[in-house]
């Protein structure tokens, strides 16, 4: 389960490109700093592997295990 | 008290311990090279570290880090290194880290020459750095007084948290002379708490030190600092006064200047003639009242005696003066000492001639 | 499955990089080592000058500002004096490998006993991008408009080599933080790094590619690409020098 702070986020893409599950996606939305964010559009896909996490430069993803 | 009779520049090395320097960093350059190799073996007798840095800049950048634990750091060189530190001392500065630096001057300017010279007043006083700030000077005129000055400078450096100067040329850190060494200091870090790193006294929040700051909070240091210089020159001045009640003749001079010029004063007033001196201990706040209060009613000349061509310390003196009276200067320069015989001359002249 | 959370050694804010930056992640990387091995109170960040001084509005814990250049002799100061706490510098390639040529190589080659942190993307970022000393051959930058021209400006400066070949040193390592593997890497060799100086080791080296994808003129996800086709290849990824695993 994965938690993105759409106020943290620059809209990178990084987290998209490496998801190896391909359920994140760039919104349509812009966040309040005017930086369109990726969603989530496949939650029950998602084994709670953390690269995207991993990968996000801002620390704006927070990973919890699944069933929390 | 311990008396012993030393080098001028191990004296300061002494002192700087028992003042609780507990850090040195710096990079052999003569005429100051006695500093680094006497704490390089006394340091670590009382737990504290030497580094001999692989530049002036890394030395002052080594004492900038120790300075931010707290740790009282002393750094030295001559006045070619000293323009090497100029970055870190303004970075001292700006990131108000209080530290000690000695300056055992030689002739200037460029790599100039290895022998004594009091050429980096202006240097010392005004261009330490970029940036626009001022540090404490005090210029000794004996080793005792170099070493009372160096024993203290921390409380200045921690009090107003930045650096402080001694500039001493290198005839006073080659000669010896008996001193009074004083009782090694206990610290307590009590002045250094509220912003050091080190987790002193079980403080638990973490601190950031910055050599830069947002516009509006660089322009309030700015200010803060402004006042605190203006605080120096109503509470810390430090000159010595000579002979001024009935002076018609007065010399201005530091350090090894000063000493040479006593001698020739001593001898023209056994001949009558009513020479004084003004001696500045502080260069920088510079002993400004001293002159602007002379009775010029009486006072017919004043003879700015440095070991510099041109005289760097006129500026500061005329503009107490106020053209009223003559301003006359004599000196020597590159690396050739000001002696008994041309001061006394120098002064003789100007005295006895009436000019 | 795994877990993740902000490090507590960042802000609570975003960082004031640009997006898609690789400068922001190896500072994130350093914090998460810092949470795993609960050294927030003991670490101390000394910050250079340049891009990574951002660094000083998104860490924590302690930290100090030191001149363009200088850190590895301000951690030398702190370091001399703190020789319990954890110390690191965090420093850009024009601040490490150009003006701070001589600090970084003399603190590596005393042994000082702290960590530097070193992040390589080929050019100057604050300043507008300029050309670095690592900027690679016929890469544009704003003081090689043509590309870099190694008749008249030399090779990019491979510092992992340099300093391995010094004796002191003992651990130095370079890692790419393009790739999901290589920020794994990453992140056990600044560990493994900040381990042996707890240890009382002696000097660590970590070098860390990076991008810039504001002076490169590149999106973020283009500048992972350039790395695998250009920056990978010259500055090739690896351990440099690993004294203790050695014996």
């Amino acid at each position: 389960m994965i938690t993105i702070n759409e106020l943290m986020c620059k809209g990178c893409g990084y987290c998209i490109k490496f998801c190896p599950k391909h359920i994140l996606e760039m919104g349509k939305e812009r966040s309040q700093k005017g930086h369109f964010y990726p969603v989530n559009i496949n939650k029950d896909a998602c084994t709670a592997c953390a690269i995207c996490a991993l990968m996000c430069p801002e620390a704006a993803i927070e990973v919890t295990d699944k069933e929390a | 008290m311990e008396k012993r009779f030393m080098k001028g520049c191990e004296a300061i090395a002494e002192a700087a311990v028992r003042g609780g320097c507990r850090f040195f960093a710096g990079y052999p350059i003569t005429p100051q090279n006695e500093i680094p190799e006497y704490l390089s073996r006394r340091l670590p007798e009382v737990g504290g570290a030497f580094v001999q840095g692989e530049s002036e800049v890394a030395s002052i950048n080594m004492v900038y880090g120790a300075s931010a634990t707290g740790t009282r750091a002393l750094t030295s060189s001559s006045g070619p290194g000293i323009s090497l530190k100029a970055e870190g001392i303004s970075y001292l500065a700006s990131a108000q880290l209080p530290a000690v630096i000695v300056n055992i001057s030689r002739g200037g300017p460029g790599l100039g020459s290895i022998q004594p010279a009091q050429s980096d007043y202006l240097q010392a006083t005004k261009a330490l750095g970029h940036g626009g700030f001022r540090a404490m000077v005090f210029a000794p005129a004996s080793l005792q007084e170099a070493v009372d000055l160096t024993y203290n400078a921390w409380e200045y450096a921690e009090r107003d948290r930045g650096p402080v100067v001694i500039l001493m040329d290198g005839c006073l850190g080659a000669i010896m002379e008996e001193v009074e060494l004083p009782e090694m200091k206990e610290l307590s870090y009590t002045n250094t708490e509220d912003w050091c790193l080190a987790r002193v006294n079980g403080r638990e929040e973490s601190h950031m030190i910055t050599p830069i700051l947002p516009e509006l909070a660089l322009e309030m240091l700015n200010k803060f600092k402004g006042m605190t210089y203006k605080m120096w020159e109503m509470s810390d001045v430090k000159v010595e006064e000579y002979m001024l009640e009935d002076a018609e003749y007065v010399v201005v001079a530091y350090g090894i200047a000063a000493r040479v010029a006593k001698e020739a004063i001593n001898t023209l007033r056994e001949q009558g003639y009513k020479v004084g001196m003004i001696r500045p201990i502080t260069l920088y706040p510079f002993p400004k009242a001293s002159l602007d209060n002379l009775d010029y009613s009486k006072v017919k000349g004043i003879i700015d005696i440095e070991m510099t061509i041109p005289a760097q310390m006129r500026d500061d003196i005329e503009l107490q003066v106020k053209e009223r009276c003559p301003v006359h200067e004599y000196g020597r320069s590159g690396g050739v000492l000001l002696d008994d015989e041309g001061v006394y001359e120098a002064i003789g002249q100007i005295v006895k001639g009436g000019a | 499955m795994a877990t993740y959370k902000r490090p507590s050694a960042l802000m609570p804010m975003s960082t004031g990089y640009c997006p898609g930056c690789l400068h922001a992640l190896a500072t994130r990387l350093v914090a998460d080592v810092i949470e795993e091995l609960n050294q927030q109170q003991n670490a101390i960040n000394v910050i250079s000058v340049g891009c990574s001084a951002l660094n000083l509005y998104s860490w924590s814990g302690d930290d100090i500002g030191a001149a363009h250049g200088r850190a590895p002799a301000v951690a030398t100061g702190i370091k001399r004096c703190l020789p319990e706490r954890l110390v690191f510098t965090y420093q850009g390639d024009g601040d490490l490998a150009a003006i701070g040529l001589a600090e970084i190589m003399s603190a590596a080659n005393r042994g000082e006993n702290f960590t530097v942190i070193f992040a390589n993307n080929q050019t100057y970022g604050m300043t507008g991008g300029q050309m670095a000393p690592t900027t690679l051959v016929g890469q544009k930058s704003t003081t090689t408009p043509f590309g870099r021209d190694p008749m008249t400006t030399g090779y990019p400066l491979k510092m992992c080599e340099l300093i391995s070949v010094l004796e002191a040193p003992v651990f130095v390592a370079r890692y790419a933080l393009n790739s999901p593997k290589g920020v794994m890497d990453a992140k056990k060799g600044i560990k493994k790094a900040f381990e042996l100086q707890m240890a009382g080791k002696g000097f660590t080296f970590i070098e860390l590619l990076t991008n810039c994808p504001t002076n490169w003129g590149m999106s973020p996800l283009d500048t992972l690409d350039y790395m695998t086709g250009n920056t990978i290849p010259y500055f090739k990824p690896g351990v440099y020098k690993d004294k203790e695993g050695d014996k």
